[in-house]
């Protein structure tokens, strides 16, 4: 689809740096799709989802140009948007474990209020601090079990959110994890399910042009993340040679994580 | 009789005469591995120049209804890089066709020579590119420049030589007897339509380069019509690209003229499962008709 024109109707700070804007969107989305977001004369990027639903969301951190650009967007500015795109979230039944790391919690948090029964979903989130910690209040409304950790301690329990995913483990029996974060976390992630052999799903992250499978700049191994995830098995995750080591940069050379 | 979708193509054998276009999927071996395992009789490398190029920023690709304006701008890692990524394709077992970009026939010789002792089984010359200045169609429309390229890579390598051509030109016929008289062996038609997206919104172009290449279902009137009028100018063989996402687009095209056909932005709009759709599609009516082979319909569309 041509990149649409949207209006932004709201736009919320959820954290330091970490800003979400919110505008109708009529194309369905599935939890843990993403979007290709058009900023004009800066750049276009991909976004996961954050807030499914007539009015719609991203959720972005400011990291470089594009990001600090759409986060100084205010209301009634107007953006492009093309999508959504990738498979989404595998939504089993059973007990489901929601882990995500800073931003990563935006496709999380779609996953989590995509599961109708509270009960069946609890919420790992994870910051580098106090301020990093976002969508903790839309968790307590999806979820009887949500627990936070920042790295330095300034909130919630001290520690990575990973430590935290591995001791809920152990207590609870869960089906499925659901992991999205930075790659380091996806990977000790990955590790501590399998420690406690429970399957899991991670949402991961590639440098990405085209964003609709054709041009390959996001593939990892021979899979692309924006058609073939982003949303990978933990079977597929392991298989994958490049995961947690090295990423394609423009040119598309191989260079390390 | 039996039916077979087997194919030659200047000596390069094919198992079917479906492959992959250049320029999607085509940059790293695992991709083009995947291609292979989804059933492509062959695959084009992502176009390689001399040196890494990061290509444009985005946006790179306007997505349409019947197809895609791209302008990736040439991105790559460069020759040297892409040895590895060619000893992981060669792995898949098809034959793999180096896409090369150049600006000079010296640079075209350098980099067909290192696809050779990669393990191409051919090169495809991008003489069609419509949106890296320099480089593509800018070089592709002048008859005696695309001779003079393709007479230089054609005495420096044993593999068979394919040029790539714009329909971006009037003189596409002329372009296409210079390769031949060159000593080219196949021409490969066509690239994409220059072309361009507007938001009325933004009040301005989409891509980052203005214009690009349009690509999908919206050209295939294009490329058949190219197609045809080729095998009537030239009696190398013609492979066509433009389009084709299904088994009546591959007899299109081979109703034209065309002995193979290539398939890019079906890889998009279809899935990977685009190729054995398309092949089995083509093997019914190859069956059901009395056909032994795709070249046996090769060109019947050229009635008196």
């Amino acid at each position: 689809m041509f990149s649409k024109a949207v209006k932004i109707e709201q736009r919320v700070e959820e954290g330091k740096g970490i800003t979400t804007l919110r505008f109708p969107m009529d194309a369905k989305v599935r939890p843990g799709q993403f979007v290709m977001v058009w900023i004009p004369g800066v750049d276009e990027i991909p976004m996961s989802v954050s807030f499914i639903g007539a009015l719609a969301g991203i959720t972005v951190k400011e990291v470089g140009e594009a990001t600090r650009a759409l986060s100084s967007l205010k209301e009634g500015d107007v953006l492009g948007v093309r999508g959504p795109y990738g498979n989404g979230w595998h939504l089993p039944p059973g007990r489901v474990l929601c882990v995500g790391g800073g931003v990563g919690m935006a496709p999380i948090m779609t996953a989590a209020e995509g599961i109708a029964d509270r009960t069946r979903v609890d919420v790992a989130i994870g910051a580098r601090n106090a301020g990093e910690i976002i969508f903790e209040e839309r968790a307590r409304r999806a979820s009887d079990d949500v627990r936070t950790t920042t790295d330095d301690g300034s909130y919630g329990l001290k520690g990575t959110v990973v430590a935290l995913a591995d001791q809920m483990m152990k207590v609870k029996r869960y089906d499925v994890v659901l992991g999205c974060g930075p790659e380091i976390m996806n990977r000790y992630l990955l590790k501590a399910c399998k420690d406690n052999s429970v399957p899991c799903q991670l949402s991961l992250e590639r440098l990405m042009k085209c964003g609709a499978g054709l041009c390959g700049s996001c593939v990892i191994d021979g899979l692309r993340v924006c058609a073939d995830g982003p949303v990978f098995t933990g079977e597929q995750v392991e298989r994958m040679t490049e995961f947690g080591r090295w990423k394609r940069d423009d040119a598309g050379l191989r260079v390390s994580l | 009789m039996t039916t077979s979708l087997e194919t030659d193509l200047c000596g390069t054998r094919l198992r079917n005469p479906t492959m992959l276009a250049s320029g999607v999927m085509g940059e790293t071996g695992d991709s083009l591995l995947r291609v292979a395992e989804a059933g492509a009789g062959a695959a084009v490398t992502k176009s390689i120049g001399l040196e890494p190029r990061k290509g444009y920023p985005n946006p790179t690709l306007v997505e349409l209804d019947d197809g895609y304006i791209n302008a990736m701008g040439l991105p790559g890692p460069g020759i040297e890089a892409f040895g590895e990524e060619m000893s992981v394709a060669l792995k898949g077992g098809i034959p793999i066709i180096a896409s090369l970009f150049a600006a000079i026939p010296e640079d075209f010789v350098t980099l067909a020579v290192r696809m050779q002792e990669y393990g191409a089984s051919a090169i495809e010359l991008n003489l069609s590119c419509p949106h890296a200045k320099g480089y593509g169609m800018e070089v592709g429309v002048d008859p005696e420049a695309v001779a003079n390229i393709v007479m230089h890579v054609k005495a420096a390598i044993d593999i068979p030589l394919w040029a790539k051509l714009t329909p971006n030109t009037h003189r596409l016929l002329d372009v296409a007897r210079a390769v031949e008289g060159a000593g080219g062996d196949a021409i490969v038609a066509v690239n994409t339509v220059k072309a361009m997206a507007i938001s009325v919104e933004a009040r301005r172009p989409v891509l980052f380069n203005r214009t690009g290449g349009l690509s999908g279902p919206a050209i295939k009137a294009v490329g058949l019509r190219c197609v045809y009028e080729l095998y009537e100018a030239v009696d190398i063989p013609i492979i066509g690209v433009g389009g084709a996402e299904t088994s009546r687009d591959v007899l299109e095209y081979l109703m034209a003229g065309a002995r193979a056909v290539q398939i890019g932005s079906g890889v998009g709009r279809k899935g990977l499962g685009v190729f054995q759709a398309a092949c089995g599609g083509l093997i019914r009516y190859l069956e059901e008709n009395g056909f032994s082979s795709p070249s046996d319909i090769v060109g019947v569309a050229h009635v008196q």
